[in-house]
Formats: C-alpha cells, sequence, structure tokens
C-alpha cells in the first residue's frame, strides 16, 4: 500500500492521533509518529479466537494494528457460527486461530495475524514477553488466572520498585448472555485477576444426596444420569462426550425415564444439552460491544491519545442499556501482584491434609481447582500430595488422611502449592491455632 | 442397559447453530426475528456493525439504502468492503459482504440517497419491521422520523464520532410480555392462600410427623404454619424487621434435633428462616401494571386494539372478579429441600391454580374479541398463557417524534438544563452532537474535518451551541473542553467505537421485532473515554 492510500485510509484514526485535545493522557504528543508506532511496532496478543476473540480482531486490525497474534486451542463448531462471524459452515473442524487468522489477513491486506492452535499453558515467558499487550477473550476464569499469574511473574522489581518496561497490560472482556464486563490490568500497579477472585460466583452444584434421593428439578433428574448412571453403566465404553449426539441422547432418555418417574416436569433435550455441557447462553451482539470496548482501551493505551477506564466496567442490556464503571482496588496481600506473603489459618490441630485443600479450593479468594502441596520438612523436601500424576497421586493419597502436624508441618512452615490457576508455585504461610502450636 | 440407538428428538441443524441465542430469547423469539426485514440507512462502519450482529443470529432480511461510493476512508472504518471496491457502490458491496457471513438471511440494497427515495417513493419505508439510520444530516432525519412515526414505524438512528456514541429510538407505543427481569418477585401468596393451598395446607401436621418427614417437609409450608401461628397472635403480617426477626425465632423453636445424630439439623428450617424477607411480601399488583391497566388503551378497547391490550383488559376484569383483586397466579415455585413427593404435590397445586386462572382469563379474552367482532382465533390460548405467567412484568413503551426535539415549540429542554448542572452527565454530549448537527446543517462539513480548519471551527461550533442554547433556555458553557474535544474529531469515525454502538443498536432491534426485552428510554449515550454511559428520555 502507498503511504498515501494509507494515509487517506487511515484519516480517521490520524484525527486523534495527530491532533490534542483536552481528554488524552499528559503523556500523548500529537504526531504522525504515533500511526506509524502502532503500524509498525505495537505487537499485541489475543487470546481466544471465540465469540470475543474473532470481533477482537477485526477491531484491532480496523485501529491501526497490524502485529497481531492470536491463540486458541479450539476447533470451530456449527453452534459458533451465530456470533464467531469469521467462521464458515465449511470451516467447521479446522483451528479456530488458524481460520480467524487467514480471514483477516485477506479481507485487511497488510495486516498480520500470526496463529497459535494451542493452549496458552504451552507457551513459555519468553513467548508472552514478545508482547506490548495482551488482550483476553476466554470463556475459562482458569485460564485467565494462570495468563493473570504469567504476566506478573514477568514483572521485574529492582529494589522493590517496579521496572515499567516489564509491565504488559492485560485487558480482560468477558460476556454471559446480555451482559458483559471489561477491565483494564497493569500487572503490578492495578488490580488483578487475584486480587478480585470473589466476583466470580461459584458455579451451581446439587447436593449428591438431592440428585440420588431427592430429585425435584429436572437438573437433578439430569446430574443424577450424568453423576451416577452413566458411570455405572457405561454405555459407550467412554467417558460423556457433550458433543457426541448419541451420548446427549443417552442422558437425555434415561434422565426422561427418571423424571417420569418421581413426576417432575419440565426436562426438555435442550435443557439436557445445556446441563452436560454446562452451556453458557451467547449472542452476537453482547460479545460484539465487549470485544469492541476491549479494542478502544487498547487503541487509547498503545497510543495515550485518550484517558483509559479506570478499571472496571460492567454492562447489561436486558433492560435499556446499562451500565457502571467502577475502580477496583488492589488487594493488599493479592497472591498474584503482591509481594506480601499470604498465611493461611489452621483452624485446629486435628486438622488433616486433605482439610488443607478443600480449604484451598473453596476459599472464594483462593479457589484452586487441584492444589498439589509440596513442603521442607526436616530440612527435605517433601511432596504431601499431588492430583494429577498418577504415581505420585497413589504414593501420597495416605497422607490425605493424616493430621498437618503428623505430618510435620508446623506454625511457621511455608507450604508450596502449584496448582492450574497459576503458572507458578504459590507459597504460603501455615498459621496454627497459638495453644496448640505451643503445645507441639 | 437401553440400545445407544435413539428415539431421541434429534435437533436440526438450524437449531443446533443457534443453540446458544435460542436459550435466550426462546424458539418464538427467534421465529419473529427471521419475519423481521429491517432497513439500514448508510452503510458506514456503524451501519454494517448494525447489520453483522443482525445477519449473525439470523434476521429474515435487510435491505441497505445507500447512494455513496466506496471511498479509502471507508475501507479503514468499515469491515464490510473490500481494498480493491474503492469507487463501488458501497450499499452494493456491503450487501454481499453481509449476506456471504449467513445463507439464512437474504438482503438486497438500493443505490440511490435516502432524501430522494424520501421524496420520489413516499412509500419505499411502509413493509419495513424497523428502520435503523446512520450518517443522517439534521434536515433528512427530521423528513424520516415524521414519515415514520406516521407509519407507526420504529425508527433507531445511530452516531458515531470520535470516541461518542449516541442512539436514540423513535417508538409511538411498544408493548412487551416478556421482559426478562433480572430477579423476579416470587408469587407464592402465603399471606392470600388460595383454597386449595390452604387446604393442602391443613391436612398437613408438622408435630405429628417423623423426623424423617419434618425435616423433607418444603420451607414454603414451615413458614405458612408459623406465620398462621403469628397472625393468630398477632392479627397482622409482621412488617418490621422485628416482628420478621421474632417470626424467625418461632421458626426456630420449631426445628427438631435427629436422635440419633444430634449434629443433624433441619435444613429445610434454616431455608424457612432465611426466606422470610423474599417470600413473605404482601401480595399486590405492581403499580407498573396497574398503570399499564388503567391506561386508556386497556379500559377501552377498540376493533383496532391488539392482542397485548385486549389480553390487558381480560386481565383486569379478572382481577375485578374473580381475581379479588390480584393478578393471575404465576404459578412456579423455587427450588427448596424436600422430599420429591411433598415438592412435586405443593409445586402441582400451584400450576394447576396458575392453569385455572390462565383458562378464566382466556375466557374473558374470547368474550372480549366477541365484543369486539373479532374472529376467535385472533388471539392463540398460547399467547394468553405466555401473557399470565409473566404478567407481573409486562411492560410498555411510550416514545416520542425526534422531530420534536428540533422543534423549539414542542421540545421540553427542562432535562437539558437540569442534567447540565451535573457536571458528569453524558448530557453534555446531546448538546455538542445537537451542536455539530447544527454546525453541518450551516457549513457543509464537520467542524475540525479539515487540518487548517480546526482553530476557526472551534469558534464557529461555539457560535453554534451559543445559539442553541439560548434557544433552550440554557446558559452558556461552563469549560470549552468539549468544543474543543469535538473539533478535534472532525467528524472522525473510530471503528471499535462504531463496533460498540452498533451491536447495541442492533440489540435493540432484536428487542423490538422480538418483543422480548425492554428497550432503551430512549436515548442512550455512550463516552469512550471513560467507557461511562447515560440513558435520557426526550
Amino acid at each position: 500500500m502507498s503511504f498515501d492510500h494509507m494515509q487517506r485510509r487511515w484519516s480517521n484514526l490520524r484525527k486523534v492521533l495527530e491532533r490534542s485535545g483536552p481528554f488524552c493522557r499528559p503523556d500523548f504528543e500529537p504526531s504522525p509518529e504515533n500511526l506509524q508506532m502502532l503500524v509498525d511496532h505495537c505487537r499485541i496478543l489475543v487470546v481466544g479466537a471465540g465469540g470475543l476473540g474473532c470481533e477482537l480482531l477485526k477491531n484491532l486490525a480496523l485501529m491501526g494494528f497490524r502485529h497481531l497474534h492470536v491463540i486458541d486451542m479450539d476447533t470451530i463448531e456449527l453452534s459458533n457460527l451465530n456470533r464467531q462471524f469469521l467462521f464458515r459452515h465449511k470451516d467447521i473442524g479446522f483451528y479456530k486461530a488458524e481460520v480467524a487468522a487467514r480471514f483477516i489477513n485477506t479481507r485487511v491486506p497488510g495486516c498480520n495475524v500470526v496463529p497459535h492452535n494451542c493452549e496458552i499453558q504451552t507457551k513459555s515467558e519468553a513467548f508472552f514477553q514478545e508482547f506490548h499487550m495482551v488482550i483476553c477473550g476466554l470463556d475459562s476464569i482458569v485460564a485467565r488466572r494462570w495468563l493473570n499469574g504469567m504476566l506478573m511473574s514477568l514483572l521485574v522489581y529492582e529494589n522493590g520498585e517496579l521496572d515499567q518496561a516489564s509491565v504488559i497490560p492485560m485487558i480482560d472482556g468477558g460476556t454471559e448472555g446480555f451482559k458483559g464486563n471489561v477491565r483494564v490490568i497493569l500487572p503490578g500497579m492495578s488490580p488483578c485477576i487475584e486480587c478480585t477472585l470473589d466476583f466470580y460466583p461459584p458455579q451451581v452444584t446439587y447436593p449428591l444426596c438431592t440428585i440420588a434421593n431427592t430429585p425435584r428439578l429436572p437438573e437433578h433428574c439430569i446430574e443424577y444420569v450424568k453423576v451416577i448412571q452413566w458411570p455405572k453403566e457405561n454405555p459407550f465404553d467412554c467417558a460423556i462426550d457433550g458433543d457426541d449426539p448419541q451420548h446427549i441422547n443417552w442422558i437425555y432418555e434415561k434422565s426422561n425415564d427418571r423424571a417420569a418417574q418421581f413426576g417432575i416436569q419440565g426436562l426438555t433435550y435442550r435443557l439436557v444439552q445445556g446441563v452436560v455441557k454446562n452451556i453458557i447462553p451467547a449472542v452476537a451482539s453482547t460479545n460484539a460491544v465487549i470485544a469492541a470496548a476491549c479494542a478502544t482501551e487498547a487503541f487509547k493505551l498503545a497510543t495515550s491519545c485518550s484517558a483509559s477506564l479506570n478499571n472496571y466496567m460492567v454492562l447489561n442490556d436486558l433492560d435499556g442499556v446499562y451500565t457502571y464503571t467502577f475502580e477496583v482496588e488492589r488487594k493488599i496481600n493479592c497472591l498474584a501482584c503482591s509481594q506480601v506473603p499470604r498465611e493461611i489459618e489452621i483452624k485446629d490441630s486435628k486438622y488433616k491434609l486433605q482439610n488443607l485443600i478443600d480449604l484451598l479450593c473453596e476459599r472464594p479468594d483462593l479457589q484452586m481447582k487441584s492444589p498439589a502441596i509440596t513442603a521442607v520438612i526436616d530440612g527435605k523436601c517433601k511432596t504431601l500430595y499431588m492430583q494429577m500424576v498418577a504415581s505420585i497421586e497413589e504414593k501420597t493419597r495416605e497422607n490425605l488422611s493424616k493430621t498437618l502436624i503428623e505430618l510435620g508441618l508446623k506454625d511457621g512452615t511455608e507450604i508450596n502449592v502449584a496448582d492450574v490457576t497459576t503458572p507458578s508455585t504459590i507459597t504460603l504461610k501455615l498459621k496454627f491455632p497459638q495453644d496448640n502450636s505451643a503445645s507441639q | 442397559m437401553a440400545s445407544p440407538e435413539s428415539k431421541s428428538p434429534e435437533q436440526s441443524e438450524k437449531n443446533r447453530k443457534y443453540d446458544r441465542q435460542l436459550r435466550l430469547w426462546g424458539d418464538h423469539g427467534q421465529a419473529s426475528l427471521e419475519a423481521a426485514h429491517v432497513c439500514v440507512i448508510n452503510a458506514t462502519g456503524l451501519g454494517t456493525e448494525v447489520l453483522k450482529s443482525l445477519v449473525l443470529p439470523g434476521i429474515g432480511a435487510f435491505t441497505i439504502v445507500d447512494g455513496k461510493k466506496i471511498t479509502e476512508e471507508d475501507i479503514g472504518t468499515n469491515f464490510f468492503l473490500e481494498t480493491d471496491s474503492v469507487g463501488k457502490s458501497r450499499a452494493q458491496v456491503a450487501t454481499q459482504m453481509l449476506l456471504e457471513m449467513n445463507p439464512d438471511v437474504t438482503g438486497d440494497y438500493i443505490d440511490e440517497e435516502p432524501e430522494q427515495i424520501l421524496s420520489n417513493s413516499p412509500d419505499f419505508f411502509n413493509s419495513f419491521t424497523v428502520v435503523v439510520a446512520t450518517a443522517l444530516t439534521e434536515k433528512i432525519l427530521i423528513l424520516l422520523s415524521k414519515r415514520l412515526w406516521e407509519l407507526n414505524i420504529p425508527l433507531i438512528v445511530c452516531k458515531s464520532l470520535g470516541f461518542v456514541a449516541y442512539m436514540r429510538i423513535q417508538i409511538k407505543e411498544h408493548t412487551v410480555v416478556e421482559t426478562h427481569p433480572d430477579n423476579e418477585t416470587l408469587d407464592l401468596r402465603l399471606d392470600r392462600p388460595f383454597d386449595s393451598l390452604k387446604k393442602h395446607i391443613d391436612s398437613i401436621n408438622l408435630d405429628e410427623m417423623s423426623f424423617k418427614d419434618h425435616c423433607h417437609v418444603p420451607y414454603l409450608i414451615i413458614l405458612y404454619k408459623y406465620l398462621e401461628k403469628w397472625i393468630s397472635e398477632h392479627g397482622t403480617l409482621p412488617t418490621t424487621y422485628k416482628e420478621k426477626q421474632q417470626l424467625k425465632d418461632m421458626i426456630k423453636s420449631g426445628m427438631r434435633r435427629d436422635e440419633h445424630d444430634s449434629s443433624n439439623s433441619e435444613e429445610n428450617f434454616e431455608e424457612a428462616m432465611n426466606s422470610v424477607n423474599k417470600c413473605l411480601r404482601v401480595s399486590d399488583i405492581p403499580d407498573s401494571v396497574i398503570n399499564i391497566l388503567n391506561d386508556d388503551r386497556c379500559v377501552n378497547l377498540t376493533a383496532k386494539s391488539s392482542s397485548f391490550w385486549i389480553i390487558a383488559k381480560a386481565v383486569r376484569d379478572f382481577v375485578d372478579n374473580e381475581g379479588k383483586g390480584l393478578l393471575p397466579l404465576k404459578g412456579n415455585l423455587p427450588d427448596m429441600t424436600a422430599d420429591t413427593e411433598k415438592y412435586i404435590v405443593l409445586q402441582q397445586i400451584y400450576h394447576k391454580q396458575a392453569a385455572a386462572d390462565a383458562e378464566a382469563i382466556w375466557r374473558r379474552t374470547l368474550q372480549l374479541l366477541r365484543q369486539l367482532g373479532r374472529s376467535s382465533d385472533s388471539i392463540l390460548e398460547k399467547d394468553v398463557k405466555l401473557f399470565c405467567r409473566h404478567v407481573a412484568n409486562i411492560h410498555v413503551e411510550k416514545g416520542s417524534c425526534i422531530a420534536d426535539e428540533y422543534d423549539p415549540k414542542v421540545f421540553d429542554t427542562n432535562i437539558i438544563v437540569q442534567n447540565l448542572e451535573n457536571p458528569e452527565s453524558m448530557m453534555i454530549y446531546y448538546v455538542m452532537l445537537r451542536g455539530v448537527d447544527k454546525f453541518q446543517a450551516e457549513y457543509n462539513s464537520y467542524p475540525g474535518e479539515f487540518d487548517d480548519q480546526v482553530e476557526p471551527d472551534i469558534v464557529k461550533l461555539k457560535t453554534c451551541l451559543t445559539k442553541l442554547l439560548s434557544e433552550w433556555g440554557c446558559g452558556p458553557l461552563a469549560k470549552d473542553d468539549y468544543v474543543h474535544e469535538l473539533c478535534r474529531f472532525g467528524g472522525a469515525e473510530l471503528h471499535s467505537v462504531s463496533a460498540y454502538l452498533g451491536a447495541l443498536a442492533a440489540h435493540e432491534t432484536i428487542k423490538l421485532v422480538t418483543n422480548q426485552y425492554k428497550p432503551v428510554h430512549n436515548t442512550f449515550i455512550h463516552d469512550a473515554v471513560t467507557s461511562n454511559s447515560g440513558t435520557f428520555f426526550f
């Protein structure tokens, strides 16, 4: 593209990049170089090529960004096509990142989107370090937390002072039905995902005794078939695959039988699918609104041409269009972004390792998934429990029923916890009740 | 073991494709969407973003009206134009590129300016379900607004200017049965139990139950029993915090312990205590519904009345007669710790009463149809049932004509004056955009459109604003910040700001065509600098 073409194509962007205004950031210098910087240098990683990701790539490409990478391990499904607008019927089964990148590169010549068809967890620190900004369009809280932890681990502190050059801003978007949110995170400087972990509502679960003995809702019947009947009868000799219509049909029929047996009404095929696959309703418009707000923030942050969202925005367009922006505060002892070691209080001397693991999973500010615990006991590093590796799980299983004291853990012992929610190990200091620890 | 072969309802390809949205607006919402024909005026970046979020969910048809040829600038802000299409019809290329996304949708275009169509083919707009307009000048907007107001066709006007986005919905009257409120109030009638509920609960004696039964009684029954006791002692419902606390204590005293395992407390009694505030509301009709039932359109039906108003009148008559001052029962119960049988029996009692109420309203609806000389199949029983289920949250949107905002004789400017007193209010952007309208009308360009004219345009825009403000009876603006910012924009369309507003406008369109969810009432303004927004009614 000739210089002249480019000048005209981006004439809209140039207005806000080459002119100053009262709402610019103080460091803004109006200049043609601002556009040049976006076009030539600014490297952005888009995480997720789904509902938000497709929109993000389009928005960024039309806001002048050219060096874009997109990462997503998923392949395209039919139910994506109502909103993931870079995909067509013929693309079903192909990698989302790859198809999305090809579409953008064809439609917006000059834009170079590089796809990565893999999980973010397979990428190293060096990969993430290459980017000036990360924009997140994920439906997984675990992946978000992992990414948050990764960006925190890239921060460099010198004599306790944060090196600003090591900060990679993260813009995070999320949607569910007609609701969404956007936040701007400056790692180490503004509140991060872990600071506000209690924003994520706990997943709806049904007590096992209700499912087994006193079902009242169609959901209880579906859960029964999923959790109890399937493993028992193992109809297809494999785990449930929510995308296999035969599996869904089987669950539908069985839960229908159970519902009929108990006189429970309202069980539908759609509900069965929704419960089995934990489907979150999604529509084109909400994704587009949230992704657009994320892209605007990226543009403002990259160029300083305007102040940024400070720092959290929620949207709800069920009743009119409602938005609310507010400033979330940092948690002074945040596990991910503060330098303050976290203490964990132990209730009593009978506390077992299993209790500790449950605590790590249940506490709203920790919400771990399958924590592996190691500790230095009597000068030796010991693995107390690890679920992910079968052979180690077997060897350490007996520790679960032992008390912490029996395992040699004391008041003040530091335990190291690894979990899928974070790329790096977290250190927690055990705090026993005063009298107990004294008697030990 | 059952055979893996299926007797289940295999889902159609279309159902699977739209699954994620069908869970929101249902098959009937989708059917309305597929029956809709939307007209979009001007395939700007904003215009095609609106269409994108309509084509993807499967709008029936669209028509683009746009007489412009594609420029290099268009390519930079509009995703639905190809780089090599400069000079071609913008309407034509955008139509092609949008249709490519979804084969279920049909679309066409008119390669003409909207003003030509307004003057040459006055009937052109008659057949559309909704019209969405972008990049209109003041003059054309006023004409279009008046025309569509007469035709009673909803109009959504969108503007995207720099970091500012504006949307105005013009609709005469819009009725919504399914508003999908975020927090639905329970309709349990504990204070005014219907006969079958009273009979059922009277037949239950908590004291005579075994522990196993006692701890599996739905909390609703527990609440009812203790409420009965309370009323026999006090004569009225507990209303104050203290009274409610006393009722909770009464419930707590009725809680039993398992003789075999004392740590096993009764969850259903805990639930009963926790539900006192939620469940013990006085059964009444919400003000919003009273207003609808008392609306002249409801009280005085005509041969032309819509189904909504006819059913509303049937509800009104029900309330005055067999409903004894209450709406038809909603009929759904929240889940509560209980054994299956006790819960299902209770659930059935609510279901049956709701069905009986709906049946009464259905009979009244048929009677009204006869009186109006309308055929009995012009309203379906399922529509009456739907209405009854959602009656506590029905909504009527009454709007105003956009052209009135440009007529100082009818425009009520108080809202502007009041809001401008708040320095955080988005109203400042309404004023700015009106100033830009005026500037365009006078100088045929955007303020700041040309690099060498930014400074003089600031002065000119200020003059336009001063005139407007004095017309409206407002004082002068405290600061020039916004004038400078608007001139800095120079009419620029930023893609991400257009994408934001376009998607919202598409969503409002979907609300209007599905008659679900409450639309914006009636002006929405967004500031992409702070990501704040505001809603105003003009």
